[in-house]
């Protein structure tokens, strides 16, 4: 057997998969099997595949994807906790033709971001919102988000989200799919291949509506965070799929009616 | 209207001052007593004149941050508030400087603290002259005392805001703002186009240069001190290179009172008066707060007997002249709160009080 060389490896017709080139060569500081780097991964191919880097600004959050900039290769702005959508608003306004999205988390887009979120939805702004959903405060050590499943033990609820306390887990996709402003709103995850698919055909659609001048794109990610859900990745994928998934479900929540 | 002098108030005189600017976007929120900024603006229309973007926020937290988003888009941006609408702003300065962005940020300022009244007041000094959010950073804040340096300075404000990349914030107060006065305008900027933004601006990574990143975040302590070390460097630029003021009959004073904005005006009265019962009295105006004009105090100190330092408020600025003065002379504070204005008379006999008497 004719023995494979590293360049024969590497060859064009021996690759079955590469990187994006709007993905960076850094590192990601992300936790083995966490959903960020996939959707990451997902947003900038897709952001090449459309041609779009050189009009491409993102936003990120405060909390685990704080560092996105450092990994998708665009021009990129490092917002205040929450406030992502207030940025995008007045860089899409006075920038019209760029493509513009925000990257959010729970504690970010649910929790201190909600006035923000609300009013970038309702007036419609034409931006890309993606809004990963891990049901936990991450980067600070896990602990209670607004997203965070009832009875769900977090380092600030150590015996578990008591809803008489602390309300309810707020679906904050289904509450902006109600506001006129929103054109297009879907709930995905990345925590299976066949997930990853459904979610880049809809991160696609969400950058393929901003062209159209129709209100915001809205794409939440239900994910993991075995770190801050204290499981290994296996089980975390598990504990997903019979917890988080039942509370939202995945699929389409608005779609373009014209 | 090219010319000739209008009578306008304040608040609408800076409104139109901005669209002449070639300002790129307003984005506020009302408040009390400075919501003709904006209602000038959409009256005025001027993304017909020019293609400014005018737009009312959810909050003032939501309109710094728009800030945030289109000065780090290149864009000439502007808010203008009062008070407790400042107070809220304050998480948003603390990025802006420390992301090193060039904005513009108007407060008319009232009485505080809390909701306090709407009465023009002098009691936000502190907050604006010592940085006001978090961490280690300066607000480059200049003073007007007339409608016509309502105007004057939004073009200054954003030359300094680029220069130094740096937010600049313009301290009016609920007496400038609503008066009326006679005002000329300069003829109107042409807006940059997208093709003249400045280089380290996020427009879209173009395949000659490396991607452009806004953001305060450096999480390696030995770098986030050097960056904190350029920050300074810029602040004592801005020392040796910004102070402005003004002097009024300090030549052969042998007394000093030091006042900016609306207690200036007020003081020049006080001058005279005092200068009619024979007591040489001059006036020293800061017009940049920070920096503060301390040469030029320290100056004075060498020729003065005593010093008075005039604010609405409890008294602030009366920190700083004692710091210039440095001790080799009396420096006391004299002010009314809660949004009252000092008469000329009170300032004379508040001199002969706690200075001359002293």
């Amino acid at each position: 057997m004719a023995e494979l060389d590293l360049k024969d490896i590497i060859a064009e017709e021996n690759v079955v998969y590469k990187k994006t080139k709007v993905l960076t060569d850094k590192p990601m500081h992300y936790c083995p099997g966490c959903g960020h780097s996939t959707l990451h991964r997902i947003i900038a191919e897709v952001i090449e595949e459309m041609g779009i880097q050189e009009k491409t600004i993102g936003i990120a959050p405060v909390g685990c994807a704080v560092f996105m900039y450092d990994y998708i290769d665009v021009d990129s702005q490092e917002a205040a906790h929450g406030r992502a959508p207030a940025l995008a608003t007045a860089i899409k306004r006075l920038l019209p033709d760029r493509y513009v999205f925000t990257y959010q988390g729970d504690g970010d887009l649910a929790a201190i971001g909600t006035a923000e979120t609300i009013h970038a939805c309702n007036r419609g702004e034409n931006i890309t919102m993606f809004f990963v959903n891990n049901g936990i405060y991450g980067m600070t050590g896990g602990q209670m988000a607004p997203t965070t499943l009832e009875g769900m033990r977090t380092s600030t609820t150590p015996y578990g989200r008591d809803y008489h306390l602390m309300g309810h887990p707020i679906k904050m996709t289904d509450l902006v799919a109600q506001l006129p402003g929103t054109y297009y709103v879907t709930r995905q995850a990345v925590h299976t291949p066949n997930y990853v698919r459904k979610t880049k055909k809809a991160v696609r659609k969400a950058f393929e509506y901003q062209a159209l001048g129709k209100g915001v794109s809205f794409v939440e990610v239900v994910s993991n965070c075995n770190s801050g859900w204290k499981m290994p990745p296996v089980q975390a994928v598990k504990w997903l799929d019979e917890n988080m998934l039942p509370y939202y479900p995945l699929g389409d929540i608005k779609v373009p009616q014209d | 209207m090219d010319e000739e002098y209008v009578l306008m108030k304040g608040n609408e005189a800076l409104a139109e001052a901005a669209i002449r600017a070639g300002v790129d976007g307003y984005f506020g929120y009302p408040i009390t007593p400075q919501s003709e900024v904006m209602e000038y603006l959409t009256a005025a229309k001027p993304w017909e004149r020019t293609g400014m973007v005018v737009f009312q926020a959810e909050s003032e937290v939501a309109a710094i941050n728009m800030l945030y988003g289109g000065a780090g888009a290149g864009k000439k941006v502007m808010t203008s508030s009062s008070s407790p609408g400042i107070s809220l702003m304050q998480e948003g300065l603390s990025y802006i400087a420390g992301a090193e962005l060039p904005v513009v940020v108007v407060n008319v300022v009232r009485g505080g603290p809390g909701l306090g009244t709407i009465q023009p007041s002098q009691s936000d000094y502190f907050q604006a002259t010592k940085g006001g959010g978090h961490g280690d950073y300066h607000l480059l804040v200049l003073a007007p005392s007339s409608v016509q340096e309502m105007a004057d300075f939004i073009e200054d404000a954003f030359e300094l805001a680029f220069k130094y990349r740096n937010p600049v914030m313009i301290l009016s107060d609920g007496a400038i703002g609503q008066m009326m006065e006679k005002v000329k305008f300069k003829p109107q900027k042409t807006r940059r186009s997208d093709d003249e933004l400045p280089g380290w601006a996020t427009t879209g990574k173009t395949p000659d240069r490396e991607r452009n990143i806004i953001t305060s975040l450096d999480l390696d302590p030995y770098r986030q001190e050097r960056f904190n070390i350029h920050l300074q460097e810029k602040y004592r630029k801005m020392e040796a290179e910004e102070v402005r003021y003004e002097t009024f009959r300090t030549e052969d004073a042998e007394y000093l009172l030091v006042a900016y904005g609306t207690s200036s005006r007020i003081c020049q009265k006080s001058v005279q008066l005092a200068r009619e019962e024979g007591i040489k009295v001059g006036l020293l105006r800061p017009i940049t707060l920070y920096p503060f004009p301390k040469e030029p105090v320290a100056q004075l100190a060498t020729q003065v007997k005593g010093m008075l330092s005039v604010e609405m408020s409890a008294g602030q600025m009366v920190e700083d002249v004692r710091l210039a003065a440095n001790g080799r002379i009396p420096v006391e504070h004299f002010g009314r709160m809660g949004g009252v204005i000092p008469a000329p008379e009170e300032i004379v006999e508040a001199l002969k009080q706690k200075i001359i008497g002293g």
